[in-house]
């Protein structure tokens, strides 16, 4: 009986114990994001606090936080998700508040507001990254090599299968970019019923040539293999597919649309003062600047910026494949969160009603 | 019939005497212990189940249920962290109640709009309400967070001051969504999942043409989950019967070949059919590489109809053979043998003596394909492309994408009414009772 008594009180405190024993989940976008945010946050952060990281993948990260905190039982401590969804999931109580001040000045002594870029701090977010979305191509297969995001709608010129993933967003964008729309315009004609109906129409001349993607690592796959000739893609997975992986693949700038990943909380996140600590110690310059020598997206913080080196390979210089490169922005676009957050439902129904057909 | 009217009072006159048992207790009482006690027990040992049902099964299905016609987006606040549930849009709810539908609003209707913002700024609540009235009228969401931002500032004359922040807060149908909102329960979901909508007077109309997909989905589910049946009734049906009629030892071999599949991942069995199919994949490659196909006439079999119909055929099929098999092996070979004998033609034989047999094999295996593929999701969503969705991919979207889980549930829901009239109708021309699942 003695025996028993001290067995089960082993057992309880081994599982006491691994319950408090720190530990945080995060929860991101998978494939070389991923690889690139357990190398320069994940790891150094278990090294200094000795708060173990788990890193979960989710084709869309926003996707499981309502179910989670509705359901009153949530797992992420940390997630990655995109502005719109960021600012929607905290329109709607789902996400804890993020306390501005417990971010890190810049080494300089700027203060993290100022650090920043603007957009970048929300109520309930802390940005890392800015991305793209930008459309690529795969060398081999394409003999007249696109320039523009117009020769990606254009079927005639260059024929064959198109990659662009299942969502209204980016890809109404880049039609109305395609046809001629300046890139501060784009989101004053979306906004209007001839807008919408002029996007659907330029999607319409290649409906039949599009094979739609959802995860973010298909599109170098689909590339590789040969089924698409071109693909919208997040620009960090064509530099690692090209430079990592050294597949043949050549991202087009023009028309690239640039969105933030922020870091948000659940509400009821089970170890959320270590997430807070993760997201503060994570998001200060030097970590920013690390994460880029992963993947080629752009640190949210300026003063990373100079700190951006050279790729994980030794030999890449960074700077030329950040989609905030100066050489890159000549046609680029900045997503409009608010816009989204509001035309969401509207525009997706009719892109589903538009695929549905 | 004299022994059937022998009523207990008429045994009573015969038998003056009650019957006790051993111990001198009355029979009749003992009995009744005796089967209350079994029944008890019965019920005790089928009672994890029936507890395991009600909390896996019924509830999240009624809650479900519920969830399709009930929302307090518009009307009650609950912080997700302590709990706590405060009323929201309260007093324009009480303007909506004093005034009927159709009433242009108002100073007083904009001052209690203007007191809502106010408490909606307050408890933090304005994206939640204005999502909701976003789900009916797009573009509101900001309309609502960008007011309630201002809402300390707002000053009389109410109206003047919030149409200056938005002139679309004049809109009617604003004000009818607003109004539909104000009431916890509602039947609007149900109406977008049939791409109906509100006009501005309360009168159903259909959504605009290039915004209507609901409908058009239920149809097209309904068509390949017949046809995905129909497919695996034609291969299965030769299959289940060389099975049922091979020696043992060479018919369990077979049924490994069939069951092997049916142990495999759904996911694995998915994507290798996305190897197969794709443009540069294996059946294309042969075809190209043995001259029938052209290099730039690949057949194009996967991401649209195709492909959905081919892999879920597939992975269906066992569902199928098995019902198939389970019925045809304790066919007796001799009653075909009888018929022929007789002089009945081969086709005959078949078709008046061995068919009308396995009838309740099809039926239960066309019931369990047709059920199983209507509420497909996983293989749809990789392999459909653009026009191989189904309902449930939809489903999946508002669960997922949109949030806009009153609507999922609305769409799932009528997924299940429709279901449970086909089963009706089932059983109205076949009989439930001839159902054989093995």
């Amino acid at each position: 009986m003695k025996v028993k008594t001290a067995l089960l009180a082993t057992a309880l405190t081994t599982a006491a114990g691994a319950t408090f024993a720190q530990e945080v989940t995060v929860m991101s976008w998978g494939g070389a994001y991923t690889k690139s945010q357990v190398e320069a946050y994940h790891k150094p952060f278990t090294e200094e606090t000795g708060i173990k990281i788990v890193s979960v993948d989710a084709g869309n990260p926003a996707t499981p936080i309502k179910a989670q905190v509705e359901a009153g039982n949530v797992s992420i401590d940390v997630a990655d998700v995109e502005f719109s969804d960021a600012v929607r999931l905290c329109d709607e109580g789902l996400l804890e508040e993020i306390d501005l001040s417990i971010l890190p000045s810049a080494p300089d002594g700027t203060p993290a507001e100022d650090d920043f870029i603007d957009g970048a701090l929300q109520d309930c977010a802390v940005a890392n990254i800015v991305w793209s979305t930008v459309f690529a191509y795969n060398t081999e297969n394409v003999s007249d090599a696109p320039t523009t995001i117009s020769d990606f709608f254009d079927t005639t010129k260059i024929p064959g299968k198109r990659g662009l993933r299942k969502s209204a967003k980016a890809t109404l964008e880049m039609a109305l970019m395609a046809d001629g729309v300046a890139s501060e315009e784009v989101y004053d004609v979306l906004d209007t019923d001839e807008g919408v109906d002029r996007a659907f129409a330029v999607l319409d001349k290649i409906k039949d040539d599009i094979v739609w993607w959802e995860a973010g690592a298909q599109p170098p796959q689909l590339l590789a293999d040969g089924e698409v000739v071109m693909s919208t893609a997040y620009n960090g997975r064509i530099f690692n597919a090209a430079i990592a992986e050294s597949q043949p693949l050549e991202v087009v700038w023009d028309g690239q649309i640039l969105d933030f990943d922020l870091f948000v909380v659940p509400k009821g996140a089970p170890n959320k003062e270590a997430a807070m600590d993760f997201i503060a110690f994570s998001t200060d310059t030097q970590r920013l600047a690390d994460q880029a020598s992963w993947i080629s997206y752009g640190p949210a913080r300026k003063s990373s910026g100079d700190l951006v080196g050279i790729f994980s390979d030794g030999s890449t210089e960074m700077a030329p494949h950040m989609p905030t490169a100066e050489a890159n922005l000549g046609n680029a676009l900045v997503n409009d969160f608010e816009f989204w957050v509001d035309k969401d439902t509207e525009l997706n129904e009719r892109f589903n009603a538009w695929l549905a057909n | 019939m004299s022994d059937a009217t022998l009523s207990p009072a008429a045994m009573a006159d015969t038998m003056p005497e009650q019957l006790t048992t051993a111990d001198g207790k009355p029979l009749k009482q003992a009995l009744i212990r005796a089967q209350s006690h079994a029944r008890r027990r019965a019920f005790l040992l089928v009672a994890p189940l029936l507890a395991f049902i009600l909390l896996t099964f019924v509830m999240p299905i009624g809650q479900m249920l519920h969830r399709s016609v009930h929302n307090e987006g518009f009307t009650w606040h609950e912080d997700v962290a302590s709990g706590e549930r405060t009323r929201i849009m309260a007093n324009l709810s009480q303007w909506f109640d004093q005034n009927e539908l159709g009433t242009e609003p108002g100073e007083a209707a904009f001052a209690a709009l203007a007191a809502d913002l106010v408490v909606l700024r307050e408890v933090k609540a304005a994206g939640q309400a204005g999502t909701r009235i976003n789900y009916e009228r797009s573009g509101s969401r900001s309309m609502f967070t960008k007011a309630a931002r201002r809402a300390q500032r707002l000053e009389a004359p109410f109206k003047e001051a919030i149409v200056d922040l938005d002139e679309d807060w004049l809109d009617p149908d604003l004000w009818r969504v607003m109004r539909d909102a104000s009431s916890s329960y509602t039947a609007n979901f149900y109406l977008a999942a049939l791409d109906r909508t509100k006009d501005a007077d309360g009168n159903v109309t259909p959504v605009n043409e290039n915004r209507q997909v609901y409908v058009k989905l239920f149809q097209r589910t309904l068509f390949l989950s017949i046809v995905i049946t129909f497919m695996t009734f034609i291969l299965a049906y030769p299959i289940a019967h060389l099975l049922a009629t091979l020696p043992l030892a060479k018919s369990n071999l077979l049924m490994i070949l069939v069951l092997l599949p049916f142990w495999t991942s759904l996911l694995v069995r998915t994507t290798s059919w996305m190897v197969l199919l794709q443009s540069q994949g294996v059946v294309n490659d042969a075809l190209v590489s043995t001259g029938i196909l052209a290099d730039d006439n690949r057949l194009e079999m996967m991401y649209n109809q195709a492909g959905t119909l081919i892999a879920m055929t597939h992975i269906l099929l066992p569902f199928m053979v098995l019902p198939l098999y389970s019925v045809m092996r304790p066919i007796n070979p001799s009653y075909v043998r009888a018929a022929r004998s007789l002089g009945a033609t081969s086709w005959t034989a078949f078709r008046r003596v061995y068919f009308p047999q396995t009838v309740p094999g099809i039926g239960a295996g066309a019931l369990l394909v047709f059920i199983l593929a209507v509420g497909y999701y996983i293989t749809p969503a990789l392999v459909g492309g653009a026009d191989g969705q189904l309902i449930s991919n939809l489903i999946a979207f508002h669960m997922q994408n949109s949030l806009n889980w009153s609507l999922a549930a609305a769409l799932a829901a009528l997924l299940l009414g429709g279901i449970l009239l086909l089963y009706w109708l089932y059983d109205r021309l076949v009989g439930i009772d001839n159902l054989k699942l093995g």
